[in-house]
């Protein structure tokens, strides 16, 4: 097979050109596209390592090496928000691997159809909604007079400040978010779970397995691969704290626990105007993602097969 | 069938209530904003408001429609929707198609997998990509909002899944027959990938109608924002002048109930695709994980 088609590539002749250039040409534009919006902002990343005035633009702007990545390590608040960003996302990553999972595994013991139905598609609303609508009806009910407190009020227990005190905002900023994407995360390891050779539990029923016999020998293995694979994958994010979610909650209250390497960016450079400052840290949370991403695909190809293209 | 066991017959009850509760917890806090968006000014500044509506009337959602600049900025979602899903389903068909030939047919096909994959795995960041969209004059253009998105790799590696699964004699009959690639993908291929093409397009429409962070950085003007942004504006900020409301017109009406009803309009659009997004979702979520 393999020799074949090497046989056939020399036959063919070098690009082949008078035959594919059709498919050189539907590639084109998406190509020129992302030269344009993801190629040159890359090489735009200089920024970081000049002191960059917009006047003068990235070419004629003073050289800076890496004063700005010394700054950003010496800056308590940078290092601040380097640790918000990892402690907020790690823990995102290590329940949201959990949840979804947990969920499915319960949703698959029903037996009724209907009921399964329906609360399939109540769980996934969530997840189609922004952070903008949802930080709304969050903020809201989580305020002190807000729902929420209302409720906890009822309960003989004190007013919590979610929004305002920075500790109870990182336990809101985790459970809002578990609670947008679970429902939509228990989608493939559904799916999953009902390509599980149904021989398999009709062999465990003669005999004479419990249900949970059931899922602890046979669901659970069976999907623990891609488990595997999406946890794997999912490490990528450790930096990625949701800048979305924590943009439309947070206030200048709880910046001391709250803030994370996204907002801290936008607002010192698009709002206070330190292009070059901002561009490191940026610059930082690009490298670590790319490391963090480039290894997890690797392993994920290597020992689970998982292909991109 | 084989006995029951009670222990099991109780974990099933306790699983199914916990269940229930864990859905009811998903769609709760959207049944809140409609019932308080419906309520009277004084139920819902007393806070009093639950699933229920107290004192029912219209009077936010009629603020709401005869605001110039919420229609305005609903028009601007409609239009980047529209046409920047438009544009990103042409450039992913197009891309999927050629990705999909095999190296040995398609030389450099290895190549532009690279290309394709390096833009997941790095970012310029914030700051640069912001400069690039300054730099090119895009700022205040619908453009600033479709352009820089309209390349979705993602959708580009679900779409090439696809066609790879559509059977190799049907490509080569017609490339017998004297078909060549344009007829090949617009004649032959479109019709049969309508279902994954449909897919597609409405979580690209989902994306669009949600983006509001490059309306906030790209749009200087609010006559620009799209409802995603205008909402943003509205909401975090409360501040109404910036969005052409008088606060004056706001007598007799609550801040509360006001953004309650422009957050449950601007949700509305997704309410309305949510079943149809259901169907295709998780056939979407499979497309590209089942290979040979």
């Amino acid at each position: 097979m393999r020799t074949e088609a090497i046989k056939l590539k020399k036959r063919k002749g070098p690009l082949n050109l008078k035959k594919n250039w059709v498919l050189h040409v539907f590639l084109l534009p998406s190509v020129v596209l992302l030269f344009i919006f993801n190629y040159i902002p890359m090489a735009g990343l200089a920024i970081g390592f000049e002191d960059f005035k917009p006047w003068l633009g990235i070419f004629r702007s003073p050289w800076a090496g890496f004063k700005h990545f010394r700054f950003m390590f010496n800056d308590p608040t940078a290092l601040q928000v380097i640790w918000n960003t990892f402690v907020i996302a790690t823990l995102k990553i290590a329940i949201g691997a959990v949840a979804p999972f947990a969920f499915a595994l319960l949703l698959n013991g029903v037996k009724n159809i209907l009921f399964k139905r329906t609360v399939q598609s109540l769980v996934y609303l969530p997840h189609f909604l922004n952070w903008v609508i949802l930080g709304g009806i969050l903020t809201d009910l989580l305020s002190t007079d807000g729902l929420i407190n209302q409720f906890l009020q009822s309960l003989g227990l004190d007013r919590v400040f979610f929004l305002g005190d920075g500790d109870w905002f990182r336990v809101t900023l985790i459970t809002s978010d578990i609670w947008k994407e679970f429902g939509f995360g228990t989608i493939v390891y559904l799916a999953a779970m009902a390509g599980i050779n149904p021989n398999l539990y009709e062999a465990a029923d003669m005999d004479g397995a419990t249900g949970f016999q059931k899922t602890r020998h046979i669901t659970v293995p069976s999907i623990l691969p891609i488990a595997v694979v999406i946890v794997t994958l999912s490490l990528g994010n450790i930096l990625n704290a949701g800048f979305d979610q924590v943009f439309n909650m947070y206030n200048p209250l709880v910046y001391q626990k709250g803030d994370i390497i996204d907002t801290y960016v936008y607002r010192v450079g698009l709002i206070q105007g330190s292009y070059s400052l901002a561009t490191a840290v940026g610059f930082f949370k690009s490298v670590i993602g790319f490391v963090l991403i480039a290894t997890t695909y690797r392993l994920a190809t290597k020992y689970a097969n998982y292909r991109i293209f | 069938m084989y006995k029951i066991s009670l222990s099991y017959r109780l974990f099933n009850a306790a699983n199914m209530v916990f269940l229930a509760a864990t859905a009811l917890l998903c769609v709760l806090p959207m049944v809140h904003v409609l019932a308080v968006s419906l309520s009277s000014d004084h139920a819902t500044t007393a806070y009093l408001v639950k699933f229920w509506p107290i004192g029912f009337n219209l009077a936010s959602y009629e603020k709401a429609m005869n605001s110039n600049s919420f229609l305005i900025a609903f028009q601007m979602s409609v239009l980047r929707t529209v046409a920047g899903t438009a544009l990103t389903m042409f450039l992913t068909l197009l891309a999927a198609y050629s990705m999909s030939k095999d190296d040995s047919v398609f030389r450099g096909r290895s190549v532009y997998a690279w290309y394709f994959v390096i833009t997941m795995l790095f970012h310029g960041g914030l700051i640069p990509s912001y400069l690039v969209v300054q730099k090119l004059h895009l700022t205040n253009s619908l453009l600033a909002l479709i352009l820089p998105v309209a390349v979705n790799v993602f959708n580009v590696v679900l779409m090439m899944n696809f066609l790879r699964g559509i059977p190799k004699e049907l490509e080569e009959a017609a490339m017998i027959d004297g078909a060549g690639h344009f007829r090949i993908l617009f004649v032959l291929f479109l019709p049969i990938s309508l279902p994954s093409i449909a897919t597609l397009s409405l979580f690209t429409m989902v994306f669009h109608w949600n983006a509001w962070f490059d309306g906030m950085i790209y749009m200087n003007k609010a006559e620009m924002f799209p409802l995603a942004t205008f909402l943003q504006a509205l909401v975090a900020s409360f501040d109404y002048t910036k969005i052409g409301l008088n606060p004056a017109d706001l007598e007799n009406l609550s801040e509360r109930s006001l953004k309650s009803a422009l957050i449950f309009i601007g949700t509305l659009p997704i309410l309305l695709v949510y079943p149809f997004l259901q169907r295709y979702f998780v056939q979407g979520m499979t497309l590209g994980s089942v290979k040979e």
